[in-house]
């Protein structure tokens, strides 16, 4: 993993502190172009690992990707489900029928797979067949790490269904070659889950920030299993919405020496060029601090 | 350790039951949900003990406290069924169809002095909690106006016929939606007295209203609107906003962000003359489980913080419920 992954939240309009500047972002990123201006200036800074989510305009971009020889070698790191599509579903049709209406039908093969997992009650097979729709638009990618978003992770997690979450990292493994990643706001909870689940080696992304925000456990809690290392860390929310400055939240986050790397997002190159620019600064300082004094 | 049983496996029941499995003093001792489908998934992958009927369920099982988040039209007697067994209560938001029997199962959770709660998690967000706290400390003077708003993407085309576009089960903007706003305006500002006019609009449902705008007194003769809309796609999810103008200062506030400005140099500690802003992030207290937002698993906490120790102030009784299905059957006679 590279240690600075740039993030989609701001294409998407997700804001964690301000609903008026998730609307300003709605309008400045309503044309595909945007974003792909944005992911080029965020290569210019050296980002070459995009993680988002599978909204349908990751799609679109994505086609536009495939068609563009200078974006052969990008990598993406998928996050599904985007859960909202499937959360206003189930206010409409309930769990049932979201599940009939997203289990892919349209391919005769999937039909037929989807046909015996509902009448076999096979759940996992269910949950393969989504994992693949939600794939799809990736085909040609370059995708070494698929995550599981924490609306569905955390759910997993206090439902205490273990075995989905196990089955989620063996089919991911064995289907795109590529490793399991987890997305929660529970990382504790889910380090030691993950553990009596036998799932070894995975990919945790979790809020980590100065401020403590979405750190349920709280962050001193945080801070024992990150040192633990059972698992590759990503942190996000790093900056905590916006709450923590800049400087003093990358300071904090990259003074932990269990976290691998770094996810943020951006819409300007100016912020894009900061937050890189203070990494590598602190990483270089902790480097320096950490060998030995020639005499 | 806590003995629950919850009653309905939809969005809410399944998002209140993993939050309740991951809480360290609840024991889940049944689920029940009419539907195989949900329940078989539940008996194989979870540790949960599952049933389809939930009168066999309580017959079988041993349970202080029931959640119940079936559709609304089951809501009063279900509750006063589990009420009549001693049982704990909490509900999901809008209580009843019926103002009237909101009224009495608050009367009889009362008598037989039971913990009673339904879901209006507003009145955990850390953002409306401060705003409750500046009205308390009559910070911004008299308040001669009020708006409270939500906007989000429910009904974006003509839908699929279910529950929710049935308006005796509870379907419709005014009941799913509105009722959030309308409950957030009684735990700010107090009860509604009056509904002066009241437009329910159908956009793209055929059977019950998209859209709710009403112009509402209050009991304490405050006046204000009421905007709810659920066909407006602009929103990524559900997001509901409240503004207040008083003689000495006025506020914005939403599940995120407060934005308040005050006249005078008679303010709060830490607020300065003039514009403020605070962010969830600092107005938040974290919980122990996360899973769709702070304030979820703060009122299933509350919940069962009332049920161990009755030493803290319950949030959002029944009594206080019944308010708002009584103002929302204002609302809707009006129209």
């Amino acid at each position: 993993m590279e240690r600075i992954i740039f993030g989609d939240n701001q294409f998407f309009a997700v804001n964690h502190i301000s609903d008026e500047k998730a609307m300003q972002q709605s309008i400045r990123f309503r044309h595909n172009s945007a974003i792909i201006r944005t992911l080029e200036q965020s290569r210019a800074e050296g980002i070459q690992t995009f993680m988002c989510t599978t909204h349908e305009r990751i799609g679109e971009i994505c086609a536009w990707m495939r068609a563009n020889e200078g974006w052969r070698n990008y990598t993406i790191y998928p996050c599904m489900p985007y859960a909202h599509k499937y959360a206003n579903s189930v206010t409409e049709m309930g769990i049932s029928g979201t599940l009939r209406k997203y289990v892919p039908g349209n391919v005769f093969g999937s039909l037929f797979k989807g046909g015996v997992a509902m009448l076999s009650r096979d759940y996992l097979s269910i949950m393969e067949l989504l994992i693949d729709a939600e794939m799809k638009m990736f085909r040609g990618m370059h995708t070494p790490v698929i995550f599981l978003q924490n609306v569905v992770t955390d759910l997993l997690l206090g439902l205490q269904m273990k075995e989905v979450l196990a089955a989620f990292a063996q089919y991911v493994r064995r289907k795109y070659n590529a490793e399991p990643g987890f997305i929660t706001m529970n990382l504790p909870m889910l380090v030691h889950t993950l553990e009596q689940a036998g799932v070894k080696d995975a990919i945790v992304c979790a809020s980590i920030n100065k401020a403590g925000f979405r750190m349920s456990g709280g962050k001193s809690l945080y801070e024992k299993v990150l040192a633990e290392k059972k698992v590759r860390v990503i942190a996000m929310q790093v900056l905590a919405g916006g709450a923590i400055p800049a400087r003093e939240a990358i300071e904090y986050v990259t003074s932990l020496s269990g976290v691998d790397s770094i996810l943020f997002g951006a819409s300007s190159v100016q912020n894009i060029r900061e937050t890189v620019e203070w990494i590598h600064r602190y990483d270089q300082q902790r480097i320096r601090a950490s060998m030995p004094v020639l005499v | 350790m806590i003995n629950i049983a919850v009653i309905g496996i939809g969005k809410m029941g399944i998002s209140h039951l993993a939050i309740l499995g991951a809480h360290p003093d609840v024991k889940i001792t049944g689920v029940c949900d009419a539907s195989r489908l949900v329940t078989d998934a539940l008996s194989r992958y979870s540790p949960f003990p599952c049933f389809q009927d939930y009168r066999s369920m309580l017959a079988s099982v041993k349970a202080d406290a029931v959640v119940v988040a079936v559709p609304t039209k089951f809501h009063a007697a279900m509750v006063e069924e589990l009420l009549e067994q001693k049982l704990h209560v909490f509900v999901e938001k809008p209580f009843c169809l019926n103002a009237d029997d909101s009224a009495n199962l608050a009367g009889v959770a009362e008598k037989y002095n039971l913990v009673n709660q339904v879901g209006y998690h507003n009145r955990f967000l850390g953002t409306f909690t401060e705003v409750r706290q500046l009205l308390n400390g009559n910070y911004l003077g008299d308040i001669y106006h009020f708006h409270a708003q939500s906007h989000g993407p429910v009904v974006i085309r003509p839908q699929s016929s279910s529950w929710r576009s049935n308006k005796n089960e509870g379907g419709g903007c005014l009941m799913d939606y509105a009722s959030h706003t309308v409950d957030l305006i009684h735990y700010l500002l107090g009860p509604v007295e009056k509904v002066h006019s009241a437009q329910l609009k159908k956009i793209f449902s055929e059977e019950v209203e998209d859209a709710v705008y009403a112009n509402l007194e209050l009991r304490s003769g405050l006046s204000g609107l009421l905007s709810v809309n659920w066909s407006d796609e602009t929103f990524r999810k559900m997001t509901t906003s409240v503004q207040l103008i008083g003689t000495k200062g006025k506020l914005m506030a939403d599940a995120n962000e407060l934005k308040v400005y005050f006249r005078e140099d008679t303010r709060p500690n830490g607020y300065e003359k003039g514009w403020n802003v605070r962010y969830v992030t600092d107005l938040t207290a974290p919980v122990s489980y996360y899973l769709r937002g702070e304030e979820y698993s703060a009122q299933i906490d509350s919940f069962i913080r009332q049920i161990q120790d009755r030493s803290s102030a319950p949030v959002n009784t029944f009594r206080s419920a019944a308010q708002t299905d009584k103002a929302i059957s204002l609302i809707r006679s009006k129209h």
